[in-house]
């Protein structure tokens, strides 16, 4: 049976779509269902092995990116999440879907409640929305989604994916504890002569890089992040805009690959349940 | 109880709106070194306690680690702590009754927390230096508010609550007309901001007296809206008498007999063949795209509105552009946008403009952001567009915002039923956008803001998203009968154009009002936007009605489709308006309006000196404002949501080279593809009209061709932006334009398949020693291109991909310096304007398009702007390679003389591309191409360096002379080329 996946829609979600096309490229059933049929009726998470909550401007992201929803979603479904999670099942978090993650804080990404938030998505550094393409090192060893990746080329189109945390000790520990699942890295050049390696997180986390190699200005060059448990993964770049080949930029110069680096991380979550 | 919650960055964090304004500040010359901090705030109304207004803040409104809040009272001594050296706060906030997204979305979350408030506005707060008063007013109006939708209150906030509307109480206008004289009539038409002409107030007139009553309020402004230039287009469609070099002609119906009746000649010869669906009936033009699906286009201006305040302006003219698909057949999927810009330079300086006009530094932000908001909200890619500068657009920038969409093909037609209930829904009705349609027919004025402040408007991209959202789901659903959106004009165009054939009942106290206070006139002509107006069958509304709902989308009942013939405005049980229909849609008296043309006659360009090096010119070309490098707002815009992106606006070995066209896959499972992209040159219209036209078409198939399309597949728009057409020279050399249209849409199997004017684009106003002065826009037409693509494997980039290859040159090149840019970067005049050989055009660009389906082309860029120097220079940065380009071998129709090196470098003739070929499938490309002028004129270098070698001096490129001895007319190191174009709009 392969996993059935929950695309999370609400008001101003505009990735759901092409998201479930990549699920559905990689083996999963989906079904799109809006926020308030789920309010509605949470029992239903029971039924889906994969929440996914997809890029867009869930309520046009006012006030700021995703905390509408996020606070809706910590309101009213905080224990479904947990219950979701504490059920060994997967929750992904694109662009919009991690700033709504962000949002929820205590519920997803393993942070302390008395302590309030540890990191937080904020205006990009350049002070404007940028769509522009980025190179990925994959920095976490448990992360499901990401297993057997060591590098993606993917785009990035958002105004607010500047990963800030509370302080450089929270940074420097969430990056030892393998929690920042993928890093901007320096842009491959076109003859492709550099080679990835996994750099050991300990030594990770003031790697920045420049912008734009960097887009959004993040501390630690933070492009990812995923929960102690490794199912649970945010991230800013959006892997359903490069499963084919002609969505890399560079395709008519022969660079891209028979499938586009973004469909493993689909095809990772539909492994997991087989 | 009102709260007011501050939000400042975080200690350590940077206040990025701060600087902002200070650099704003600087650059228009307002104050150096401005010192300025930042808050945005919240008012909160309603039973909550300071504990709930402090929860708030922390966990919904503000973000603790980046920002840090003041909760207090309003009026609470703790929210007017100044910060150190700047003691005076600026408030700004948006006026009651103008659309703020923010406080509704956070008025609905507050609710879903539990804590009890009833009303919530936004702001933003300004802490300053002192400044001296005028310069103090200079900042706040120039920069931090804009007068046509904000208030801007200096020290603390005077109010304790927050108030929107007061009850309205009806009482029925009538408007005396039967005793008015000529100029009483005229008097009306303007104070009433109805905007008619004498004949049609006199029409009116006479048609009332038969009637035998006055009109009231309502009926009057029913005809004005539906009678209006924005609704009727009534000067193009209506009577001209045309005198120009063909002669002079007379036409019933301008665009009638020219526009349309290309594409109807064209749909006759193709017969079985024709992939036309829907031609210039709907609310966008329909052609066929697979045999599931057609695709829809249409492109709109929103020209006044942005002149007054860009980012709403703009922000709804794409807003609104993307209810023409939705609200095309039963509702088509937008699929992406394009945006195509006109500003005055934005080196204007700030002290020379005129009163009333926005710098227009701040209108191209303004209307970027404005673009940027609702396209990337909307979850719809903007792939293509363009942006020309012109000093003659300072007080008249153009804004042109299209979008795309795709429907199943059985979709494609709708039927309003007899009985069907009217229904609206999205957005409800304010005040916003009162006399939208019949202010377009206006001149702009420095008066124009106070006047018509109303038509500007705020839009809210996610209740868009959200109607759409339903409409798309209603329609596969079959839950209505026909569908069209709520544009200019508001209801009264919507629902007159849908009840045409029928006729209509209106309930006009059902409609869902923003607030309290509108009377009946305004809620029939209110242009609030994200509304969508649909024929639902009775035995349908429920279900479509609990759709909507499950979706949060209101929809309302507010009247029904009667086969009476007639009109029915009620308010309650009163009728305040009953109208033949046939009054609203027959009843325009026939206009004839004069119309001459006379072009400039042909001269040779100016006097200019031959040079030895032209490098220095290439560089001023590729660093003028058309030229130059638009990335600074093309990545401002989502172009790949969707999942269908293939061929971006931006490519190259380091995405940053500029592409011709865009490709998207809209059906994600299928190889078939859209190309987007367009033409437009408003210099040439300084010679010819004619040829301006026919180089526009030209240029948006070529740059079409460029990347792949289907040559014989391509639907275009056109987009008149005009002066006064009451002026018989400004009008007639629309006919000249519009008579080109017509004669290379024929000869190109090219259709016209949907088009839009704005014509009245003057700006007024008076010099500061009280002269009258007035700008007209030169001719501004846009032609859009629709194209197609079997397999998108196919596509090809402009960029260089491989040292070795030839690059061949192929179309002719001729002497058409008129309207260059070589001209304009050096201050020459005169030239003989490009023109178009159709005959040529078809067999190139059948040619290219062979060539391309045979996979030999490895690169193809069009010769625009700046010709082949150009061209060359662009393909070379983009690729990371250099070339080296003999002049000696490039086809050309000229006289052999010292000047050809110039025009040889620079030329704009049409119908050219350079393409890069491997040397292996030269013949093969030869083959293809034909008959058609070509020739190889030179070749990819390893070396990152733009040369060319000149006209005297060139060898055959097989020779083996030494190539070091050669004296190059550019000589130039891609890494400065590329600098020159990427760094004056680098913003």
């Amino acid at each position: 049976m392969p996993p059935k996946v929950l695309i999370l829609r609400a008001p101003g979600t505009n990735c759901d779509l092409e998201t479930a096309f990549a699920f559905e490229r990689a083996g999963a059933v989906t079904e799109r269902l809006h926020i308030n049929r789920l309010l509605e009726n949470p029992r239903q998470f029971a039924d889906f092995q994969i929440l996914c909550l997809p890029g867009g401007f869930s309520y046009g992201d006012d006030i700021a990116a995703g905390r509408i929803l996020g606070s809706q979603i910590q309101s009213h479904l905080a224990d479904q999440l947990q219950q979701f999670k504490a059920a060994g099942k997967l929750i992904l978090g694109i662009c919009n879907g991690f700033q709504i993650l962000a949002r929820t804080g205590n519920v997803l990404l393993d942070v302390d409640p008395q302590t309030g938030p540890e990191a937080t998505l904020t205006f990009n550094r350049s002070g404007r929305f940028e769509d522009r393409w980025v190179q990925l090192g994959v920095r976490s060893t448990n992360c499901v989604f990401l297993q057997g990746i060591h590098e993606m080329y993917l785009p990035v189109a958002h105004a607010e994916g500047n990963f800030v945390c509370r302080d450089e000790a929270t940074l420097a520990r969430l990056g030892q504890q393998g929690r920042i699942a993928l890093r901007y890295t320096p842009l491959k050049t076109s003859a492709g002569s550099t080679n990835a390696t996994i750099v050991p997180a300990a030594s990770d986390s003031g790697d920045d890089v420049p912008y734009p190699q960097n887009p959004n200005g993040s501390r630690g060059s933070v492009a990812g992040f995923c929960d102690s448990s490794g199912r649970v993964l945010g991230l800013m770049p959006h892997p359903e805009r490069h499963i084919d080949p002609t969505h890399h930029p560079r395709w008519t110069r022969g660079e891209a690959k028979a499938v586009g680096d973004g469909l493993k991380l689909f095809e990772n979550a539909v492994a997991y349940f087989k | 109880m009102l709260w007011e919650v501050d939000i400042y960055p975080a200690d350590g964090q940077p206040d990025r709106a701060g600087q902002r304004v200070a650099q704003e500040a600087a650059d228009l010359g307002v104050a150096q070194n401005l010192s300025v901090a930042t808050a945005t705030g919240f008012l909160v109304e309603g039973q909550l306690t300071l504990a709930q207004a402090k929860h708030l803040a922390e966990h919904l409104l503000a973000d603790r680690i980046v920002e840090r809040t003041v909760v207090a009272a309003i009026g609470d001594a703790a929210l007017m702590a100044a910060p150190l050296g700047k003691p005076v706060v600026v408030h700004v906030l948006p006026k009651p009754g103008v659309m703020d997204p923010v406080a509704q979305s956070a008025l609905a979350a507050i609710a879903d927390l539990q804590i009890p408030a009833d009303a919530v506005r936004t702001f933003k707060k300004y802490w300053l230096a002192e400044l001296p008063a005028d310069r103090l007013r200079m900042l706040t109006s120039k920069l931090l508010a804009n007068d046509a939708i904000e208030q801007v209150i200096v020290g603390p906030l005077p109010f304790d609550k927050l108030e929107f509307g007061a009850p309205y109480t009806f009482k029925l206008q009538t408007v005396a007309i039967d005793s008015l004289d000529d100029a009483g009539l005229m008097q009306l038409s303007r104070q009433g901001q109805l905007y008619l002409q004498l004949a049609e107030m006199q029409t009116i007139q006479a048609r009332f007296r038969e009637l035998g009553r006055e009109p009231t309020d309502i009926e009057l402004e029913t005809i004005a809206q539906t009678w209006s230039e924005h609704c009727s287009h009534k000067t193009l469609a209506g009577r001209i008498a045309y005198r120009g070099p063909e002669g002079e002609r007379t036409f019933k119906n301008m665009l009638k007999e020219t526009i349309f009746a290309a594409t109807d000649q064209l749909r006759k010869k193709w017969g079985e063949a024709d992939w036309c669906v829907s031609v210039f009936k709907d609310n966008a033009g329909i052609v066929k795209f697979d045999a599931q699906h057609n695709v829809v286009f249409k492109v709109e201006t929103h020209n006044h509105p942005s002149a007054l305040e860009p980012y709403g302006g703009a922000n709804t003219g794409l807003g609104g552009v993307i209810r023409d698909p939705l609200g095309t057949g039963m509702g088509a999927k937008p699929i992406c946008n394009t945006n195509v810009f006109c500003f005055a330079p934005p080196d204007t300086a700030a002290d020379q403009l005129p009163a009333g006009v926005l710098h227009p530094r701040r209108v191209m932000r303004g209307v970027v952001s404005g673009v940027r908001d609702y396209g990337n909200r909307m979850g719809i890619p903007t792939v293509n567009g363009a942006i020309y500068f012109d000093p003659r657009y300072l007080g008249n920038p153009l804004v042109y915002c299209g979008n795309v969409g795709i429907l199943p093909c059985d979709q494609s037609f709708k039927q309003v039923l007899a009985e069907d209930y009217i229904v609206a829904i999205g957005g409800r009705t304010g005040r916003d956008g009162i006399h939208g349609a019949t202010f377009s027919s206006a001149e702009l004025t420095s008066e124009s803001e106070t006047l018509s402040g109303g038509a500007v408007q705020i839009g809210n991209a996610i209740t868009e998203k959200m109607v759409l959202d339903v409409v798309l789901e209603a329609r596969d659903r079959g839950l209505f009968h026909a569908i069209t959106d709520c544009g200019a004009g508001g209801f009264s165009s919507a629902v007159g154009e849908m009840g045409e054939e029928l006729g209509a009942v209106v309930w006009l106290d059902r409609v869902p009002l923003k607030y309290d206070g509108l009377n009946y006139t305004e809620i029939w002509i209110s242009e609030a936007q994200e509304r969508m107006v649909l024929s639902v069958g009775a035995e349908q509304w429920p279900e479509f009605e609990q759709l909507c709902q499950s979706e949060g989308v209101e929809a309302t009942v507010i009247g029904q489709f009667v086969a009476t013939g007639r009109l029915q405005l009620m308010y309650g049980a009163e009728e305040v308006g009953n109208l033949p229909m046939s009054l609203l849609h027959d009843g325009r008296p026939p206009v004839v309006r004069d119309a001459v043309y006379q072009p400039t006659a042909p001269q040779p360009l100016s006097e200019h000196p031959a040079l030895s090096d032209y490098t220095g010119v290439l560089t001023k070309i590729l660093g003028s404002l058309n030229v130059a490098s638009k990335e600074w707002v093309i990545r401002q815009y989502d172009h790949e949501v969707q999942g269908g992106s293939v061929i971006k606006p931006l490519v190259g070995i380091t995405n940053d080279g500029p592409s011709d066209a865009a490709v998207v896959r809209p059906i994600l499972n299928s190889r078939r593809g859209l190309v987007i992209s367009c033409g437009m040159n408003p210099n040439y219209g300084d010679f010819d009209t004619y040829h301006m036209a026919a180089s526009a078409i030209d240029e948006a198939l070529r740059n079409c061709v460029a990347v792949g399309a289907d040559p014989k597949r391509i639907a275009i728009l056109d987009n008149f932006c005009w002066g006064d057409c009451e002026k018989p020279e400004t009008l007639g050399s629309l006919v000249r334009a519009a008579l080109a249209c017509h004669d290379l849409a024929v000869a190109l199997g090219t259709p016209f398949i949907s088009g839009k004017d704005s014509l009245n684009n003057e700006f007024r106003y008076a010099t500061d020693d009280g002269q009258k002065r007035s700008i007209a826009i030169p001719p501004s037409l846009l032609i859009s291109a629709l194209g197609q693509v079997d397999d998108v494997s196919r596509c090809v980039t402009m960029d260089l991909k491989q040292p070795g290859s030839l690059l061949y040159l192929v179309g002719l090149t001729k002497d058409e310096l008129g309207g260059s840019h070589f001209a304009q970067v050096e201050s020459l005049t005169g030239g003989y304007v490009p023109q178009v050989d159709a005959g040529v055009a078809n067999a190139t660009f059948a040619a290219i398009h062979q060539a391309i389906q045979a996979g030999i082309i490895r690169a193809c860029h069009d010769l625009s702007e700046g010709g082949l120097a150009v061209a060359a220079a662009e393909m070379a940065f983009a690729g990371g390679l250099g070339a080296r380009i003999f002049l000696k071998q490039v086809p050309h129709t000229l006289d052999i003389s010292q000047r050809a090196t110039s025009i040889l470098l620079f030329s704009e003739s049409n119908t050219r591309f350079l393409c890069e070929v491997a040397a292996e499938n030269m013949i093969a490309f030869e083959h293809a191409i034909g008959q058609v002028p070509h020739a190889v004129v030179g070749e990819v270098l390893a070396k990152p360096q733009l040369l060319i070698v000149g006209f005297d001096e060139a060898g055959a490129p097989a020779e083996p002379v030494d190539l070091l001895e050669i004296e190059h007319v550019v000589e130039a190191d891609l890494a400065d080329l590329k600098e020159a174009w990427q760094k004056p709009l680098r913003w």
